[in-house]
């Protein structure tokens, strides 16, 4: 009894030290990344947790990444620049005024559970996004197809009216609205994917939100892989699925995607090889691997414009002259320079260059004298009387030091103040919305490749024009383009029309986005796209060069 | 005692009353609802939202259903996570939240306890500067920096542990636990070394010195059960403090507890979660405290006069 203290203690020191030793011993673990490489099994960061693997229920990115491994459309995309490939139709064919497509679908194409896929599912599939009830955020997608929109509206409750038929079980035909050249393009999104009708309606009726039938087990998909594993926060996994049509192609055996919100955690996972690829990396990082390891870092464009929007209700920012001259007078190079370092390029006009072709010629130039004479002659000379303004932007490092910046070269170039103020993101949308700002800093990620995803969101009551911003012409510009065959002739009508935008600023186009991403040489087939989609039927996993 | 007990769960009820009421109220009354995102969604669209999570009933009604549904044990669904309630969601969650908690407090009470009588032993020593000057700076050290410190030493550049995960690799649980559990260590030691110090002076210990007891029998058996009152009171709190406060352990170290998602909800305006969690959360430290009394109250004979007394 008398030495017991000091007995435990000994124990508890000796099992410590054996404790640091036994780790100590067991030295370079295996990682991930060596045995992922080994096995064909994939290990990627994914940002959040996903809502759901529903197709017409989720909208986020982390949510594309796994259901692209879960399911296919009537296209898929090509690895590298993105352009419809077949996908469950092997074939098409448009008729001449190019208001209907014809779609054959592939005789081996199969659910993962052994059923056949035919042409009613995706009738079916598509039924379900548009109905009303289901309550899709996503649906506007679908709203190209005759009387879609009508149909997601309530406003008509025949379906054999919109748009879709099933010819028969492998001839799908399609009518649209108006001939819309990015319709392809749009057949590669997930909201557009089939889903499996007995699943659906084995956990559910049609138009029924949130079912189970998405679990692992329950899950029944047609894309290169199968769901495996769900553990929430934690891990998703999925394994090559034997049925699907393009099998023979697809070289990974498996993915692991990981719901990793934190960066530096992120980061530091990536470099203790517990993943091949990172979903994001940040700013303060970027510059450490461009100086240390250039190799692991990804930098690519991404269709996206990280703009300032005005609320043009308010004065003084109903005066263009007054828009102009601050949209005039800031160094946007200097700010992706210095501030984001993530290689982001400077814009001068809203839609990003090479937006499928399209690289607007109008732009916003930097002109620092241009600028002190509009705002003189909106009746502000060196600033005088100009009433105090705020720059509202979500609470965000990122974001402060952007505002900040901004707010220096307009009191440096134009001597006027304005206040920074920060709210929590849900509340800033709310401000956003209800026109409760005077500048507003904003984002906005393409859907498609096509200068209509960028431009179509400012016509007059658009549901993204948040600037209270309206333009009669370039309302009418719009209309006629999304009317328009001819490839040129769109794009002629998008330049008159982003020529507008640009010379009422309405916003002021700041940086087109990149993403940044660490990756391990390992993965290879992975090409850089500006919409950072990268079809992994194409990806294998090889330490060779 | 039991009549002691009785009366402290009987007046939880109207606290849990309250929070629920409370908390119901002011997140509705926060800006910005559960289905704003940066791509506006159309009218259309969010009214058949609302209609099928009811945001359209009036106020007093939805408060009323809820109370109703929480009655029978349901949180409703997620409104953040379709297909999944906030039931699934907690109980996903709470086990691996509790894990972590429990092993933190257990390396909190060995490390904090041990220290903290060595301390008390020799005051103003080496042997009391050196575990204070310690636990001086396990007080100081955020979780958020002692933990990538951690797994910068430990995973990164010695490679000994992994950086992330529970419970997937081995010795994944070791630098979590050691980061959450730091800070309690650290205060535990400092109440340990008082409460000592204060009984090391009393009469019954120079008593038991007086009747020739060996130095550790006196800090055993006579000087430790009063010496570690202080402790024992700070328990109920802490024990809360530590499954609440796992949210930054849980985030550096990609563990998949409670903690992750009831911040999330917050930002996401997940209502129904938010609730949940927050119900929870309330629930546990409510309990921990009764506990925490209660043995507080056993282990001290004053205490246990008066509330007799008294009742």
């Amino acid at each position: 009894m008398k030495h017991l203290p000091n007995k435990g203690l000994c124990l508890l020191v000796l099992a410590i030290l054996l404790n640091i030793l036994f780790f100590a011993c067991t030295d370079k673990r295996k990682t991930n990344v060596s045995q992922g490489t080994k096995n064909q099994i994939l290990h990627m960061g994914n940002g959040t947790e996903p809502q759901d693997l529903d197709p017409h229920i989720v909208t986020g990115v982390p949510e594309h990444n796994i259901i692209s491994a879960l399911m296919e459309g009537l296209v898929s995309e090509d690895p590298k620049d993105l352009s419809p490939r077949p996908g469950m139709a092997e074939s098409w064919s448009i008729s001449k005024d190019r208001m209907t497509y014809t779609f054959k679908i592939r005789k081996d194409a199969r659910w993962s559970n052994g059923d056949q896929l035919t042409s009613d599912d995706f009738v079916f599939s598509w039924r379900r996004i548009l109905s009303p009830s289901l309550a899709c955020e996503y649906a506007y997608m679908m709203h190209y197809l005759k009387n879609a929109k009508k149909f997601n509206k309530d406003e008509i409750t025949d379906f054999s009216k919109v748009g879709v038929k099933a010819i028969d079980s492998h001839t799908l035909q399609v009518t649209l609205e108006s001939p819309t050249p990015f319709f392809l393009s749009i057949l590669s999104h997930f909201s557009t994917f089939p889903v499996h009708r007995q699943t659906i309606e084995r956990f559910g009726a049609i138009d029924k939100r949130g079912t189970k039938w998405t679990r692992p087990g329950n899950h029944v998909g047609n894309g290169p892989f199968i769901l495996k594993r769900w553990e929430l926060n934690k891990i998703i996994v999925v394994e090559k699925n034997q049925l699907y049509w393009d099998a023979q192609k697809v070289r990974l055996n498996g993915i692991n995607f990981y719901p990793v919100e934190n960066q530096s955690t992120e980061e530091r996972m990536f470099r203790s090889g517990q993943l091949h690829i990172t979903s994001t990396l940040s700013s303060e990082k970027i510059a450490v691997y461009k100086e240390k390891s250039p190799e692991l870092l990804k930098i690519v464009p991404y269709l996206g414009t990280y703009y300032y929007l005005f609320n043009t209700l308010k004065k003084p920012f109903d005066d263009p002259d007054v828009r102009m001259a601050l949209a005039m007078s800031i160094d946007r190079k200097k700010i992706v320079e210095k501030i984001t370092k993530g290689g982001q390029i400077p814009a001068f006009s809203f839609t990003p260059p090479d937006t499928a072709g399209y690289t607007p010629k109008a732009n916003i130039p930097f002109d620092i004298k241009g600028a002190k004479e509009l705002l003189s002659k909106a009746g502000y000379p060196d600033g005088k009387g100009f009433p105090p303004a705020e720059i509202l932007y979500n609470t965000s490092e990122g974001h402060r030091k952007t505002a900040v910046v901004i707010q220096q070269m307009w009191k440096n170039a134009l001597n006027i103040d304005v206040t920074l103020v920060n709210q929590d993101w849900k509340v800033y949308l709310n401000s956003r919305k209800t026109k409760d700002f005077h500048i507003a800093r904003a984002g906005w990620i393409g859907d498609y490749a096509d200068p209509n995803t960028f431009l179509d969101m400012f016509v007059t009551g658009g549901g993204n024009n948040h600037s209270g911003w309206s333009d009669a012409v370039y309302d009418d510009l719009i209309e006629k383009a999304s009317k328009t065959v001819s490839r040129e002739k769109r794009f002629e009508l998008f330049q008159e029309a982003e020529k507008i935008l640009l010379n009422q600023v309405p916003i002021i186009p700041i940086y087109i986005y990149t993403n940044s991403s660490l990756i391990y040489p390992d993965v290879k087939g992975r090409h850089p796209n500006i919409l950072d989609h990268h079809p992994y039927k194409y990806i294998f996993l090889s330490s060779e060069d | 005692m039991f009549k002691f007990i009785f009366k402290r769960i009987l007046t939880a009820v109207p606290v849990l009353l309250a929070v629920v009421t409370v908390t119901f109220f002011l997140i509705r009354s926060a800006p910005g609802g559960p289905f704003d995102s940066e791509k506006t969604v159309s009218p259309e669209i969010l009214e058949n939202l609302n209609i099928h999570y009811r945001l359209n009933d009036p106020l007093y009604l939805q408060y009323l259903d809820y109370l109703k549904n929480l009655l029978k044990g349901d949180f409703g669904p997620s409104f953040k996570y379709p297909g999944r309630t906030v039931n699934e969601m907690i109980f996903s969650g709470l086990p691996i939240t509790f894990e972590l908690g429990l092993y933190a407090l257990l390396t909190a009470m060995a490390f904090g306890i041990i220290s903290g009588v060595f301390a008390a032993l020799k005051p103003n020593t080496l042997q009391d500067y050196v575990p204070m000057s310690f636990a001086m700076a396990g007080i100081c050290m955020p979780s958020f920096l002692l933990g990538p410190l951690l797994v910068l030493i430990f995973g990164i550049w010695l490679n000994w542990l992994p950086v992330s995960g529970w419970g997937d690799a081995q010795g994944d649980k070791i630098l979590p636990t050691i980061t959450l559990g730091a800070s309690y260590a650290a205060y535990i030691a400092r109440l340990t070394r008082t409460g000592m110090i204060e009984i090391m002076s009393m009469d019954f210990i120079r008593m038991a010195r007086a009747k020739g007891l060996s130095e550790p029998i006196i800090v055993i058996r006579h000087a430790l059960k009063g010496g570690i009152l202080p402790v024992v009171s700070f328990l109920g709190p802490a024990t809360a403090g530590l499954l609440a406060g796992s949210f930054v352990i849980e985030t550096i170290f990609q563990i998949p507890g409670l903690g992750r998602f009831y911040v999330q909800a917050a930002f996401n305006r997940d209502y129904t979660m938010i609730m949940g969690a927050t119900i929870f959360f309330s629930a546990l430290i409510i309990i921990f405290n009764l506990i925490s009394d209660v043995i507080t109250v056993w282990l001290n004979p004053k205490l246990k006069h008066e509330i007799f007394k008294g009742a």
